[in-house]
Order: C-alpha cells, then sequence, then structure tokens
C-alpha cells in the first residue's frame, strides 16, 4: 500500500507531461480516456475500483458529500445499488437526469424568472421610489409615504431575496446535485456582491447565466458573465471608457450632441446662469470619467490566468481598453449588455504579448477572452481550484496537472475537467476521505438534507447560511469565499456551527420535524446503544471514532431526565434521541465532508 | 478581586482536567501587572451611509457654509434668542449642538477631532467607500483583507511574549466585532469572533449535560483544525462566564442609550473590563445617508447625532481610568455636498471628519487643515476637499497606540505616514 502511495505520483506526472506535449487522445463516450502508444487510462491516471484507497462504504459516503450536498437517508442505499461509479456519470449528464419535482417546486418562488427590468419596475430601489414621493409631495415626504416607503422596500427586499432561498432549496431537492455543485462553485468563482449599486436587481438574471453554463464550456461562461449586467456593475466595466485624448471607434452621433446642447440650456436657465457657466459647474461636477481597470486586473487574478499568471500592470491597462464600450443599455439605471463604439477605445493594444490591431470593435474584446480561456495558465488555475473544492485544501499537484491537460485537450470543457478529478486514484484516496471542512453553505444543505427537509420556501434557511458567515451573494471583496477548512474555522464559527446542530435537533429550524426524519420511527423505542449506532449510521456515515460514540453513549440516562423523561408509555423517550442528534450534528465528523 | 480570583482558579481548574489555557493563564496574570503595561484595545467605530461632516464638526467661522446651506445650517455658537447653534471649539469650528457628551470630553482634553478627513479616492459610491476605507487601501479593489485584520495577522499571536507586552494575542477575544458578520474591515487570516451580543456567544441548550458532552467531543480525537477550534471555543466560554456579563452594572454613573449601538458599546466595555485580551473591537451605526429632510439643530441627524454622543461618552465614563489604554476611533465613508440639495438633505461628497478619543490623544485641538468653502476651493466644484488622507490618521493609531513599528504591510503603498505636523512624521493626533 505505501509502496503504490510512494510511486504513484511520478507515473502521473509522467503522463500529465506526456498529454501536454500533445499525445493524442480521445475522448470515449464514457468520458474515459485512451492515449495511443501510453497505458490504458485504466491501469494508469484513472482509477480502477481495486487502486482505490477508500472502502466500498466510503467511496459512497465520499460522493455524495463530494459530488452532492451529503447524502439523503435514501441516498446511500441508491448510489449502493446503482454503483459508485454509475452515480457518478449519471451526475456529470445533469440533463439526462429528471427533475420535475424540483422545477415544481421553483414554482413557488414569484419572481425567480423575472428580467432586471421587470424587478425595477415592481420593486423599485428605496432612493428611486423616495424621489417619486418626493416629487409627488413637492418637498418634504409626508409620513403616510414614509410608511408605505418602507411598506415597499421591505416587499422588494423579499422579492429579490427569493433567489438566495431559491440556491439554498435547489441544493436541498435537486437531484442534479452535481449541477448544484457547480453553480456553487462558478458563482463564488465569479463572485458578485448584493449590496455594490443595482446588483441585487441583476442577481436573477446572473443565477441563470451561471446555471446555463455551469457545466459547459468555460468560454461561454466566461463571456457570458463578462456581458452580464451583474459583473459589469459590480466591478465597474460599464463605466469604463476611452480615456480622454484616445480616438474610440466612433464619434458621438449629431443628434446626441443636440439632446446634450439643449439640456445645458434648460438647466442653465433654471439656475439662472448662462450655458457656458453651467456648462464648467457640469464639468467639475463629473467625476473625471475615463478608463476603469478594475475588471480587467479581476478577470485576469481571479477569473482566468490567477494572480500568479504572468501578467503586468501594462496587461491589465491593455485589457481595460479593449473592454471600453462594453456597458449596460442605460447605464446606472441598468438595462442589457450593450456595446457602445463611440466609447470603445480604437487604438491599437498589446497583450501578454498578443498584438491586437487598431480599429476593432466587440470582436477584440471577445479575442482577449478567447486569449485569456485558452491561456495554459488558466487551464492550470481552474483546475487547481476544482480539485481543491473536489479533493482537498492542497490537492496532489499531478492530480491538478492531469485536470490542467483535460482542461487544456477539451478547450475549457468543464464537465470533462470535473470528470478527470473525480474519478482519479486520489479523489478516492484515504488523505482524501473527509479532508474538507464544510461552508456554511454545505452545512446548512448538508443537515436539511440528511434531516430530510423539504424544500423551504421562505427566506429562513438563506438567513442560517448568513448567520453561520456565508451570507449568499454577501461577499465584498472579489476573490468569493474561501475553500480551505482553515478559513471556516475559528472560536466563533464552530460555536455557531454547534448551536445550528442543537436549533435542528430542537425542531427549530424550518421544514426540520424530527418526527418526520425516515430514521425517527425505528430508532425511538430502540436503546440507547441501538439509538447512538443509528444516528452515527444515517448521520455520521457509519464510521467514527471510539470517542465520538463514548461521548454519544454518555450522559444522562434519557430514561431519567426529567425533560426527556419516561414517556407515557413508558417506553425511551424521542427527547433522548434528540439529544444524540443534535450531539451528532454538532460533531466534528458532521464539520467535515 | 472577586474576577480575579475566580479567573486563576477557573486557570488552575482547567489545567487539572489536562487541558493548556495558555490564554487564561495569561489573562490571569495579566490582571495582576500594573496598568501601564497592561494591553492598548482599538474601537473602530463606523458610521455607515456617510455623514454629514459639515454639520458634524460645523465651519460656523466659514462665510460661505451658510450661503450653500440656508436651511440645514448650524447656527454660530453666540445665537441670538436662545436658538440652538454650534458648540464653539477654536472659534472657528464647533460641535453639532446634539455633540453635549462630546464637549465634555473637548474640556477634559481626551477629544481630538480632524476636519477635512477621508479617502483620497473619488468615488460617491457607499459600497466602494466603505470597502475602501475599511481595506485601506483607497482605489484598490480586490483587496482581500480588511487593515484591521492586517493589523492583526502583522502583530501576530506571540505566544512566547512575556504577559502584558504583546496584549493578550492569544486570546480568542482579540478581536471582537460587534456584529452579526464579521465586517470588512476584520475580514482576513487572523481569527476574529462577531456577535450581536456576549450573551449569543453561548451554547445554546439548556438540557443538562449537554454542554459537557459538547465539549467532550471536541477534547477528544484529533488534533485538527476544527478540534483545536472547538476546544479554544470551550475555553472561551469559559472566560465569558467567569466576566459573567448578564450581571454587569457599568461605572461611574454611565447610563448607556437603550439603542442597539448603545447597548454594543456597553458590551466592548464589558468585555475590556472583564479582561479577555480585547485588543481590538469594531461596531457600525446606520442612518447617516440624509439625503432627505436631515433637519439642522434639530431633526433627524440631531437624532443620530445624540444617540452616537451618548453612547460614546458612556462609554468613556464607564471605562474610567482606562481610558489611558483604551483609543476610539470615528469614521465613516465620506462627507456631504456642500450646498443643501432640494429635498432638504445633501447628496454623496467627499472629504468628512473623524474623532480620535483616548487619554493618549493631543487634545483640545482640532487637527488637519480647513481648505475653505468657496467655489474654486470645493473639490470638483461642489465637496468639501481633502487635506489628510484617512491613512495617516489609521496609521498614526496602528503605529502610536497598537505598538506595531512598522505599518507598511497594513497599508501598502502609503507613503504618507510621515508627512504630519507632529514632528516625528505623524499627524500628531496622539501624544
Amino acid at each position: 500500500m505505501h509502496d503504490r502511495l510512494g510511486a504513484r505520483p511520478l507515473v502521473l506526472l509522467a503522463l500529465a507531461t506526456t498529454m501536454t506535449v500533445g499525445a493524442c487522445a480521445t475522448a470515449s463516450s464514457t468520458g474515459e480516456v485512451a492515449i495511443n502508444g501510453a497505458a490504458p487510462m485504466s491501469e494508469s491516471a484513472q482509477a480502477t475500483l481495486a487502486d482505490r484507497e477508500q472502502t466500498a462504504d466510503q467511496q459512497v459516503q465520499h460522493v455524495l458529500n463530494r459530488l452532492a450536498f451529503g447524502p439523503r437517508p435514501q441516498d446511500v442505499e441508491a448510489v449502493r445499488q446503482l454503483g459508485v461509479d454509475a452515480w457518478m456519470a449519471r451526475q456529470l449528464a445533469p440533463e439526462r437526469i429528471d427533475n420535475d419535482a424540483t422545477e415544481a417546486m421553483l414554482r413557488n418562488y414569484r419572481t425567480l424568472d423575472y428580467t432586471a427590468d421587470r424587478l425595477l419596475a415592481e420593486f423599485p430601489p428605496p432612493n428611486v421610489a423616495l424621489a417619486a414621493a418626493a416629487r409627488r409631495s413637492n418637498g418634504p415626504v409626508s409620513a403616510e409615504d414614509s410608511i408605505a416607503l418602507r411598506k415597499q422596500a421591505r416587499q422588494a427586499a423579499q422579492a429579490l431575496g427569493e433567489l438566495a432561498s431559491s440556491r439554498v432549496a435547489r441544493a436541498v431537492v435537486s437531484e442534479r446535485q452535481l449541477e448544484e455543485v457547480m453553480v456553487e462553485f462558478w458563482t463564488n468563482h465569479f463572485n458578485v456582491f448584493v449590496g455594490k449599486n443595482l446588483v441585487r436587481y441583476y442577481l436573477h438574471d446572473f443565477d441563470r447565466t451561471v446555471r446555463q453554463h455551469a457545466m459547459g464550456d468555460f468560454r461561454a461562461l466566461l463571456g457570458a458573465v463578462a456581458k452580464s449586467p451583474a459583473m459589469l456593475t459590480y466591478l465597474d466595466n460599464w463605466q469604463s471608457v476611452a480615456d480622454s485624448g484616445r480616438p474610440t471607434l466612433q464619434q458621438l452621433p449629431p443628434r446626441a450632441s443636440a439632446r446634450r446642447a439643449q439640456a445645458l440650456r434648460r438647466a442653465a436657465a433654471q439656475r439662472g446662469v448662462t450655458p457656458q457657466q453651467m456648462e464648467r459647474v457640469q464639468q467639475l461636477q463629473q467625476r473625471r470619467r475615463g478608463l476603469n481597470e478594475n475588471y480587467a486586473r479581476e478577470l485576469m487574478e481571479l477569473h482566468t490566468l490567477g494572480v500568479d499568471g504572468g501578467y503586468t500592470q501594462q496587461d491589465v491597462v491593455e485589457v481595460a481598453r479593449a473592454l471600453t464600450g462594453w456597458t449596460l443599455e442605460r447605464g446606472a439605471q441598468g438595462g442589457g449588455f450593450v456595446f457602445r463604439p463611440q466609447t470603445h477605445d480604437a487604438g491599437a493594444k498589446t497583450i501578454l504579448g498578443v498584438k491586437f490591431p487598431a480599429g476593432r470593435g466587440l470582436e477584440e474584446g471577445e479575442a482577449v477572452l478567447d486569449l485569456l480561456a485558452r491561456h495554459p495558465k488558466t487551464a492550470e488555475f481552474i483546475a487547481t481550484k476544482l480539485a481543491r473544492r473536489f479533493v482537498s485544501d492542497s490537492p496532489p499537484p499531478a492530480l491538478v496537472a492531469r485536470a490542467a491537460s483535460t482542461f487544456r485537450r477539451t478547450n475549457g470543457d468543464i464537465r470533462e475537467t470535473v470528470r478527470t478529478i473525480v474519478t482519479s486514484a486520489e479523489f478516492f484516496s484515504a488523505d482524501a476521505y473527509r479532508a474538507k471542512v464544510k461552508s456554511p453553505f454545505e452545512l446548512v444543505v448538508s443537515t436539511l438534507r440528511a434531516m430530510q427537509a423539504p424544500a423551504d420556501a421562505t427566506a429562513r434557511s438563506a438567513q442560517l447560511v448568513a448567520r453561520l458567515g456565508q451570507p449568499i451573494y454577501g461577499h465584498q471583496a472579489p476573490n468569493g469565499y474561501p475553500d480551505t477548512g482553515e478559513a471556516w474555522m475559528n472560536t466563533g464559527a464552530i460555536l455557531n456551527r454547534i448551536n445550528f446542530g442543537i436549533t435542528v435537533a430542537a425542531d427549530r429550524v424550518p421544514g426540520v420535524r424530527l418526527a418526520r426524519w425516515p430514521a425517527y420511527d425505528s430508532l425511538r423505542s430502540l436503546d440507547r446503544a441501538a439509538q447512538v449506532d443509528g444516528v452515527i449510521r444515517t448521520l455520521l456515515g457509519g464510521a467514527t471514532s471510539n470517542e465520538t460514540r463514548e461521548v454519544l453513549m454518555s450522559g444522562t440516562n434519557p430514561l431519567l431526565t426529567r425533560r426527556g423523561g419516561m414517556a407515557a408509555d413508558g417506553q425511551p423517550s424521542p427527547a433522548g434521541l434528540a439529544q444524540i442528534v443534535g450531539l451528532a450534528l454538532g460533531a466534528p465528523e458532521f464539520q467535515r465532508r | 478581586m472577586h474576577r480575579r480570583v475566580f479567573l486563576k482558579g477557573g486557570a488552575l481548574s482547567l489545567l487539572t482536567l489536562g487541558l493548556s489555557p495558555s490564554f487564561l493563564r495569561r489573562t490571569a496574570l495579566a490582571m495582576d501587572l500594573p496598568r501601564a503595561a497592561r494591553g492598548k484595545t482599538l474601537i473602530v467605530l463606523f458610521q455607515r451611509g456617510a455623514a454629514d461632516a459639515l454639520n458634524v464638526l460645523v465651519p460656523f467661522g466659514d462665510r460661505d457654509y451658510y450661503a450653500a446651506r440656508p436651511q440645514l445650517a448650524i447656527g454660530s455658537p453666540a445665537r441670538p434668542n436662545g436658538a440652538l447653534g454650534a458648540i464653539d471649539l477654536d472659534g472657528f469650528l464647533g460641535l453639532h449642538p446634539s455633540l453635549t457628551g462630546f464637549k465634555t470630553l473637548w474640556d477634559r482634553g481626551l477629544l481630538a477631532p480632524i476636519q477635512a478627513v477621508g479617502s483620497p479616492s473619488a468615488t460617491r459610491s457607499h459600497f466602494d467607500a466603505q470597502d475602501y476605507m475599511e481595506t485601506g487601501t483607497p482605489d484598490r479593489k480586490g483587496t482581500p483583507d480588511g487593515w484591521l485584520n492586517r493589523y492583526l495577522a502583522v502583530k501576530g499571536t506571540c505566544e512566547s511574549c512575556a504577559p502584558g507586552t504583546d496584549g493578550i494575542a492569544g486570546s480568542p477575544f482579540r478581536a471582537v466585532a460587534m456584529a452579526a458578520q464579521t465586517p470588512r474591515i476584520l475580514e482576513g487570516a487572523s481569527p476574529v469572533v462577531a456577535m450581536n451580543a456576549i450573551e449569543e456567544f453561548s451554547i445554546r441548550t439548556n438540557s443538562g449535560d449537554a454542554q459537557q458532552r459538547l465539549e467532550a467531543l471536541y477534547r477528544t480525537g484529533r488534533s485538527d483544525v476544527v478540534h483545536g477550534s472547538g476546544r479554544d471555543m470551550f475555553e472561551a466560554l469559559k472566560v465569558l462566564k467567569a466576566a459573567n456579563p448578564l450581571q454587569y452594572r457599568p461605572a461611574n454613573g454611565a447610563q448607556y442609550p437603550r439603542s442597539p449601538f448603545g447597548q454594543r458599546l456597553q458590551q466592548i466595555a464589558q468585555l475590556i473590563k472583564a479582561g479577555v485580551g480585547l485588543e481590538v473591537a469594531f461596531a457600525d451605526v446606520g442612518g447617516w445617508d440624509t439625503h432627505v429632510n436631515q433637519g439642522a439643530a434639530q431633526g433627524q441627524l440631531a437624532n443620530r447625532l445624540r444617540d452616537f454622543s451618548d453612547s460614546v461618552t458612556s462609554l468613556v465614563a464607564d471605562l474610567g481610568d482606562r481610558m489611558d489604554d483604551v483609543l476610539i476611533l470615528t469614521c465613516s465613508e465620506f462627507g456631504r455636498t456642500v450646498r443643501q440639495n432640494g429635498t432638504g438633505g445633501t447628496d454623496h461628497g467627499h472629504a468628512g471628519a473623524m474623532f480620535v478619543i483616548g487619554g493618549s490623544v493631543h487634545g483640545r485641538k482640532v487637527h488637519g487643515t480647513w481648505p475653505g468653502l468657496a467655489r474654486e476651493q470645493l473639490y470638483e466644484g461642489r465637496d468639501l476637499a481633502l487635506t489628510t488622507d484617512f491613512r495617516a490618521v489609521f496609521a498614526e493609531v496602528t503605529a502610536r497606540h497598537l505598538g506595531l513599528t512598522d505599518t507598511s504591510a497594513v497599508f501598502p503603498g502609503y507613503r504618507g505616514g510621515n508627512g504630519g505636523s507632529g514632528g516625528d512624521g505623524w499627524l500628531g493626533v496622539l501624544r
């Protein structure tokens, strides 16, 4: 066993090298890869059943914790029946999984299919509503208006919050679990923040965008995100225009100039100054407009190449110039993506050593995205993040190299890159088992799944995730939430998690009723030892340390405690079982996946 | 006195259980040290929404102020017919009449106001400006951590240091945000506790031995990050229990407002007095985005300011002599337009005002310089111009109060730290 462990990375590294130099590789329909001239995949990179260090039971738990948000009570048996590999293959083809029940559940939400325009019209931002009220009353806002405005703001918050709630609900009940995992992954990779400007109105659309491409083509995903109102707003690209003095692709049309002059005359007349004076004031008041590098920088640092991707500050400027004119139809007021030649920097550019000739328009930005998406550093960066999500905080370099190779070979096929990772020997290694600390989102969702909770149509499940430290769409910085155990574990976090487990076992979490937990009926009347074993089996994946078992066994005899006193019929009480469940959910084992 | 005995006893009994209550031990020891050697604490208070600096620190000596705000301006201190005017500080600038508590602090030499201070960034977006102020990196998006957390990380947890010389760096309560979630300013690698209230920091079960059994789950088994955090947490619970926060009585007759902000400040005082090793505390308060019906000497902003002043003043009173080791820093993302707008309010502006409060400030002086309010003196023709970069204040506080010798890792790219009037290169807010 140890010998094999030592030798394996070398073999894999060698293989990765062959692939990067272009060995002819073909993907078969099952996703297995055969390489001409090299050993068959089943004996090298791809793990055969015999290669896997994890026991059969562990593998079942492992795939349910990594390709899904943890097992529901019936899942373990279902995966065992179908076989681990067949189940994974099925998850890798979500379009073929019947998900009608989830679609039906989603119809409980009113606004999920709303466009941003419709959301803005029906739930205007507070300042817009306030301005409208002020116009109506021609001065200060009346008390009645204030009350109405507050009510309106509440309704808006509720409607806009539906999306975050639906994200939790989907993760809990969707049969397409891997797709949901990938939606979570990409949403975090392309992080946007709900609190910036109008982003909250664009999130419904953003979720549809991410979802459409989550298992698809990376370049398509990158392009769709680049043009999404959420990202254009969050990273400011909508207001990035050619610096003054630079030639633009097209001059302002004469009619727009005329309109602008007319507006200036009107404003000047209102204030009793000359149009020249007014123009001067407006110039002073206008923010210095020009190039905004924000999106260009994060596009390379966080979305594609990675921080060590070898780009320079000059590359950031040149990419920003190439993306000038990628904006929103109505600017700060929203609207969909539009390319404005009048603000597009028409000069020549050099990006990562590649020359872009002068005079190109929208297609120039597309070519930049092509360049970035196909860059080997991007393959490496995305492969590293995926391996970190699926395998461990410090994924084995050989595995990352193979995943990056798949990414390059398939021109950024996300599904195939994930397949390379989750079918690897490293994925099924003993080291990888329970190596990941659950994020708050994963903790809440896996708990709800373990307890067989139905989808929660209220905002409360999403609030639980937020309270545990991971508000959905609530990460301000563009880097997204961390994906390492160190980042999620600290004094406050563990306390909140333990309390969450207690709350669940006390029936105080929406949708969770201990009495509706499938194991409840079979366990409630058993003795303590049998209850503990049952809870360990269903909630902690069957195997746990002797110490944990001892602690679950110890403590007050539920037959004798006051609150959980003997039930009327003299049988062991449900309160005792509730306590075991609460302890198990608060145990260190349940914090891992 | 009682508390000290309890803490020592608590630490001892933990030792007998075979735990390693290193921070507890140091906590108990630190209580015996002379006051001069005690750890320093910094409390940062954020006024979210952009407080109207011109009506907080009122330039009653500037004629342009009154021209720009016919309805909103605060009258000069010598008002006829008894109307509420500004509280004179230096003959030119004064405090809003709601800030009577701050005037007391000024008279005692505990208050250092800073004028025309803020972010050099041109942004008028709340989001961006708060982000810049909390990361300490204006115009740089994507800074992953907040500046307070970078301070904590740079200073490190000095396990081998003598107690008192380096605070109680291993304490789980070294950095506390009185907030539901960790705010941007405290995000980062160094551990932080975020809580709405101290009583939230407890195990929510009243069923007999559940807490002991939970603790046992984390005591046994592996020594990984999950178990380690769990063990630290149960130790922290014991510290808080010893501090007995639910029985708290403020000292020196301090009466905190019942507002959420006042209550949060009271809890910060509790943590400081409990000796849990609090080095950095944070709280924020909203409601400053006064676009409509702002009011003048009375009204919306006046009410906000009264709560703000009363809360901070109570905290200072409650902490008493401890204010020698405690510094309070107030900030807001930017100021507001010089001119009042059409709906009785003000819009997003540029430079603002800050207050530094504590026993070590250079008091009875308004710091910074006044840029003037004539049109050509305004920033972009409309806002109070900036004369002091907020990083000058943050860096001085980090260096001279918290004792970090090199602040360059906390404020990357900032080189203005040595341009002030303090002789030694600082702004001179601290003595």
